[in-house]
């Protein structure tokens, strides 16, 4: 019992990191049929941004986490960045082909230019620590703060940005957009504007990502977000591509299979279990769980 | 009101508009009609700015829509009521109304809006909170023609609003038309159904493989043999 429990909270923290990118990935799909390689290094931007930042926030007499806020926004402007400069005249001239090869040159673009910098460099950064250590009892587990931190923050940020898409015009906007450009625009809606708004709300989103991702591995380094997106990218397609609340299922789903995996069958077998499950879920349900399937095309 | 000057329009090779002239007045009802592919849509797309205009001339009140983003057309008070409807599916009958008050800020106007175009479509105003992708396709033409009302609209392009409903629908579908006519909202109606359409037009023209080969009087086009025999059947 211990254990389950205690693996349930890890497959929850982790599964929550996994939400909150895959969140990323399947906004700016759902709404320009984009799938950003690049949003995977937005974890690394952020994470360096962390790195950097904490030192400041501390000395200033903040928390250490409050590094994120800064966080957000390097991450919001560099999301804005890549889609002004690549995504954009590339959708305009190119095919879909052309965008998906820009995002992978971007990704690359991204890594390189950080380990360009001298501050950075090749060798890995430690990061501090930035919630209180240690934790607490439940039914005989021990559950620390940092699990309990990232659990409860990802749901709160997930709920916000649940209200947010549905509540607020901006949001409104958004899923016009995602669902009928044309149509959008007849309403007085400004596509390019409203891409822009959810390249840096996801981009932000990643950031908080970093955050707890990098609270539980403190290690930082340029290619941090190459597999952890791709997990993360896994969650999307297995919630459904494009749909919110699938991001949001997808990553706790892998987040369980993963910790559950590793706490009882290996812990060397647990990412052949994630693509496994990829595979799984393609086979029974192509459009992902919360997926819509659409007949295919002869 | 709107004023199109020698307007040519292409799918890369594919020449769709090839030169055309009309003009809609203040207050006019003015239907443009033809076979399909006839260029009609392409017509309406190029007015609102969703496929650029080759050449030629797009004057709505003095303004060059030509030079106007799409998505400001809205805000010089003409609105499109699209072909196949295009309602947001994922969204209820309330959200896609008030997605058509996009950019009315003042929030008492538009829940004025809300209600006047709830007194035109019952129908809508019982479904308010129903998805919009789960209504028929008459309500689905109803909404969209009230998503365009709720900016208050000095203008608004239809296009083929009858399309595959039901005849009580169409006449139904035809008489909203009329009344907003008579209300004093400028239209310019794209119709396959070219008798409906002239029978409550003021003018007409008629597209063939886009060229305008006839214009006038709906009445007189009515009764136009040439059009009675290419389009209404007789
Ligand atoms: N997106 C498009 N790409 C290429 N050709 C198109 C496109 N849309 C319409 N066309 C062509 O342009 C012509 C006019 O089409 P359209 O304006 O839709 O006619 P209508 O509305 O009168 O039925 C047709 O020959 C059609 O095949
Ligand atoms: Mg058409």
């Amino acid at each position: 019992m211990g254990v389950f429990l205690q693996t349930l909270f890890v497959g929850l923290r982790l599964g929550s990191v996994y939400a909150l990118i895959a969140l990323g990935y399947t906004m700016v799909y759902g709404i320009i049929r984009l799938i950003n390689f690049a949003h995977g290094d937005f974890i690394m931007v952020g994470g360096y941004t962390l790195f950097f930042t904490v030192p400041l926030m501390v000395a200033a007499g903040l928390p250490a986490w409050t590094a994120v806020v800064i966080a957000v926004i390097v991450c919001a402007l560099v999301g804005i960045g890549v889609e002004l400069i690549a995504y954009r005249p590339v959708r305009k001239k190119g095919t879909n082909m052309t965008a998906l090869i820009t995002a992978i040159a971007m990704s690359l673009l991204l890594e390189n230019l950080a380990q360009a910098i001298p501050a950075i460099g090749p060798n890995p950064k430690i990061a501090g620590t930035f919630f209180s250590t240690g934790g607490f009892q439940i039914a005989g587990v021990t559950l620390d703060y940092v699990t309990i931190y990232t659990i409860v923050i990802s749901a709160v940020v997930m709920l916000l940005l649940y209200v947010f898409t549905q509540k607020t015009k901006i949001g409104r906007a958004m899923r016009c957009v995602s669902e009928d450009k044309g149509a959008a625009i007849l309403m007085g809606i400004s596509v390019n504007r409203t891409v822009l708004i959810t390249f840096a709300i996801g981009s932000g989103l990643a950031a908080v990502a970093a955050l707890m991702y990098i609270a539980q591995y403190p290690s930082i380094y340029t290619t941090l977000g190459s597999l952890l997106g791709l997990k993360a990218f896994v969650a999307a397609v297995v919630g459904g591509i494009g749909i919110v609340p699938g991001a949001m299922l997808g990553g706790i789903v892998i987040g369980l299979v993963e910790s559950f995996s590793m706490a009882y069958i290996s812990s060397s077998l647990t990412d052949t279990f994630v693509f496994l499950i990829l595979i799984l879920v393609l086979l029974v349900k192509p459009a992902g769980i919360l997926g819509k399937n659409v007949g295919e095309k002869v | 009101m709107l004023k199109i000057q020698d307007l040519h329009v292409s799918y890369g090779a594919v020449r769709a508009i090839k030169g055309i002239s009309l003009e809609v007045n203040d207050g006019e009802l003015v239907s443009l009609i033809g076979a399909n592919g006839a260029g009609k849509t392409t017509t309406l797309h190029a007015i609102s700015g969703l496929v650029p205009a080759e050449s030629g001339e797009i004057i709505l009140d003095g303004t060059d829509l030509r030079r106007t983003p799409p998505e400001k057309i809205i805000g010089l008070g003409m609105a499109h009521v699209p072909e196949g409807r295009h309602v947001f599916a994922r969204m209820s009958v309330e959200e896609n109304l008030l997605m058509g008050a996009y950019i009315v800020r003042d929030k008492s106007k538009v829940k004025e809006r809300l209600e006047l175009v709830y007194g035109h479509f019952p129908r809508l105003a019982e479904r308010s909170r129903q998805l919009a992708g789960t209504l028929s396709g008459g309500e689905q033409q109803m909404l969209a023609m009230g998503r365009a009302l709720m900016t208050d609209p000095k203008m608004v392009l239809m296009d083929e609003p009858s399309m595959g409903l039901s005849p009580i629908l169409v006449k139904e579908i035809f008489s909203i038309i009329k009344s907003l006519h008579a209300d004093g909202i400028t239209i310019l109606l794209v119709e396959q159904n070219a008798k409906m359409a002239l029978s409550v037009s003021d003018r007409a023209y008629v597209l063939e493989t886009g060229l305008i080969s006839m214009s006038g009087k709906a009445s007189e086009l009515l009764h136009d043999d040439k059009v009675r025999r290419a389009y209404l059947g007789a």
